[in-house]
């Protein structure tokens, strides 16, 4: 299959060399089609000093259709799901957008990105795209709440430290 | 859904004698007030077609055919225009459609030394390699794949780009053939031509069930106030050219739509595609939003708006809360009106069950040719008279059905008109063909041992009615041409809708 021998490259350079704030491993030894990605909150943005928890899914047709990313960690996000996928809304990610040559990492740098500077216009939560336009100064307070809250513990090898960690 | 012996029942009517000879020049007329011009174009004459102006256009620019053809489809198939911004600015439009400025080389595929493919990772040697003139190079399996994927799944044809990321170059028919199996490459060709049609605003296909004509017709959206471009397919089906429902004669395309919706606002399937979909304001395809953002880009026609307040998107901005109270002021407004149609209820009702009969009466055409076919036979075997001489039963049969879906039609459409003396003229004329039908109606379900006696009773029914119908219709669309029927309450709503299409053929005109 064509699709390992890619993903598995992809994965090993991404492995050797990660690109700013990203580090990535395998949900699962034997499957690489499931990448658990550890992403840190930009310096300067509301996400400073949070990780964050991203689902990477890799379909057996990939390279030749997208990718889906979805956050584990809840993120307060003008252009993240307030539930419990939290999708990503991402242009490069829409199978129309989508090119074979695209790589895992510019996804993943975008995502980044976009933490950094969230898109209102192609927002996925309306309410929070308004306030970000409106009230940038409540929006901020509410992501590094939250953030504080779901990102800062090391949940993802023992969940059960975050209810420790609220509970304090 | 239609077998042919249903097709074959509309046809009549033009050398039918009607007996009468005042309005006998209205008859006589080659073509009636409410018909249109058009033609009826198959898949090897609409291939033809396009194949002309491709060379055409390849000949004036001196580009290859299939570069010509990238760009037509980019401009739509406007020759004029293209050919004059290709004078203007041949660099701008040849980026824009995906071609870039440069021509050399033919394509083929090439095994390069020392090449890893960028898509599957695998590397040579001997591996075969294929780059547009982009020079973005991948093995000739990964290229292959991605046409494949793009054309069987995604069934796009017109617009797959290359391969590699960022780059736009539109990948040509010579390309594809070079690098495709041929089941493929006819899928291809059938995709393409779905995008000329779907261009084309006098293209359009017939919506018959598995039918593979298309009608070319010059009437434009904005016409469609004043006519009812009804068209008849080779397949016999007939359609309206404006709004490609079945023959609505003599309504107009706006209103047939917000009647139906009106009708259907009670079923699931209304409800929800009201909830969930909107109409593309520019080419009016229906899309629905599967999610996501509110930045929508049209599959067909590639505008884009905003989901909320249909504006554009480029006019659009930061300014997304703007919508948020667009969608409260609409609130009220949707508020409004139902408390309005409510009140209108009983009015409604006395046009719908109207409406809804004639349209039962429709759905039994079927059974109704049945036992016209059945009785035909009995009445030969009764009477002794020829297969010949009980066509007549045949004949009254189709004037039935075609009057009945003219009736049901003219039910929807006055209950949108205004009072007024010409609603008044409308309704008589509704009124005699009313009565006409159902009198002929009567005659036509007598005991078999009766319809022989009855057969010139019957003939001048038959005739009359169809008479009746053509004075309707042609008196209709005369007073439609010249646009005096004056409409009810929903009026504002109606001339919004009559506003949608025009914005269509306005935006097309300034867009590229």
């Amino acid at each position: 299959m064509s699709s390992q021998k890619r993903i598995a490259k992809e994965f090993a350079e991404l492995s050797a060399s990660p690109p700013d704030g990203i580090s990535v491993e395998l949900a699962d030894e034997a499957n690489i089609y499931e990448w658990k990605v550890c992403i840190d909150g930009p310096e300067g943005s509301p996400y400073q000093n949070g990780k964050f928890l991203v689902k990477l899914n890799m379909p057996t047709e990939y390279p030749f259709k997208p990718p889906t990313i979805s956050f584990k960690t809840k993120i307060y996000h003008p252009n993240v799901t307030n539930d419990d996928k939290g999708s990503m809304c991402l242009g490069m990610l829409r199978a129309d957008e989508w090119k074979p040559s695209s790589k895992i990492t510019a996804v993943l740098q975008f995502a980044r990105q976009l933490l950094e500077e969230p898109m209102p216009d192609d927002a996925v939560e309306g309410r929070i795209a308004e306030q970000y336009n409106n009230d940038r100064k409540r929006y901020e307070e509410v992501a590094r709440e939250w953030t504080r809250r779901f990102a800062m513990a090391d949940h993802f090898h023992n969940t059960a430290r975050v209810k420790e960690v609220q509970f304090n | 859904m239609f077998p042919a012996d249903f097709f074959a029942l509309s046809d009549f009517g033009d050398d039918l004698d009607t007996g009468f000879s005042d309005d006998k020049d209205l008859l006589k007329q080659k073509r009636k007030p409410y018909e249109v011009e058009f033609k009826v174009l198959s898949p090897a004459e609409i291939e033809r077609e396009q194949l002309v102006q491709v060379k055409e256009v390849s000949a004036i620019l001196g580009l290859p055919p299939e570069s010509a053809a990238i760009l037509l489809r980019y401009g739509r198939w406007n020759k004029e225009k293209l050919i004059e911004g290709y004078m203007e600015h041949p660099e701008d439009l040849l980026e824009g459609a995906g071609l870039g400025t440069n021509f050399e080389g033919t394509a083929k595929t090439e095994v390069l030394d020392d090449f890893t493919c960028d898509i599957c990772c695998d590397e040579g040697p001997g591996l075969e390699t294929y780059a547009m003139r982009c020079g973005h190079r991948y093995c000739v399996d990964c290229y292959r794949q991605y046409l494949m994927q793009k054309i069987k799944e995604e069934g796009e044809a017109a617009r797959i780009q290359c391969p590699g990321s960022n780059c736009n170059r539109i990948v040509d028919s010579k390309s594809l053939d070079l690098l495709v199996t041929d089941d493929l490459k006819g899928r291809y060709r059938e995709l393409l031509m779905r995008t000329y049609v779907d261009d084309k605003d006098n293209l359009r296909w017939c919506p018959a069930p598995n039918c593979i004509y298309a009608a070319d017709c010059g009437i434009k959206p904005r016409d469609l106030r004043r006519v009812v471009p009804t068209v008849r397919c080779a397949c016999k089906y007939e359609f309206c050219f404006g709004c490609s429902l079945a023959d609505h004669q003599p309504a107009p395309c706006a209103l047939v739509k917000m009647w139906l919706q009106k009708c259907e606002d009670d079923s699931e399937t209304a409800n929800w595609i009201s909830a969930n979909t909107k109409e593309c304001p520019k080419c009016q395809s229906t899309i629905e939003k599967n999610g996501g953002c509110n930045h929508m880009t049209c599959r067909k026609c590639k505008h884009e708006f905003c989901w909320m307040c249909m504006g554009l998107w480029s006019e659009h901005g930061t300014s997304w809360y703007n919508c948020n109270r667009f969608e409260e002021r609409s609130g009220t407004d949707a508020r409004g009106a139902q408390a309005k149609s409510r009140a209108s209820l009983e009015r409604y009702l006395h046009y719908y069950n109207r409406y809804a009969n004639h349209e039962q009466s429709a759905k039994l055409d079927k059974d109704l040719y049945l036992k016209t076919e059945k009785k035909m036979t009995s009445l030969q075997s009764q009477s002794g008279l020829s297969w010949i001489e009980v066509q007549f039963l045949d004949t009254a049969s189709q004037a039935l059905q075609q009057c009945r879906q003219t009736l049901k039609w003219t039910y929807a459409f006055a209950f949108y008109l205004a009072r007024n003396n010409l609603t008044a003229i409308f309704e008589d004329n509704q009124k005699d063909l009313e009565m006409a039908v159902e009198s002929l109606s009567e005659m036509f379900e007598k005991p078999v041992a009766d319809l022989a006696g009855l057969k010139v009773d019957i003939l001048d029914k038959t005739a009359y009615c169809n008479k009746r119908r053509v004075i309707l219709l042609s008196d209709t669309a005369e007073n439609l041409k010249k646009g005096i029927f004056c409409y009810w309450e929903s009026m504002k709503n109606l001339a919004g809708a009559m506003l949608m299409f025009q914005i269509g053929e306005w935006t097309f005109n300034v867009e590229w």
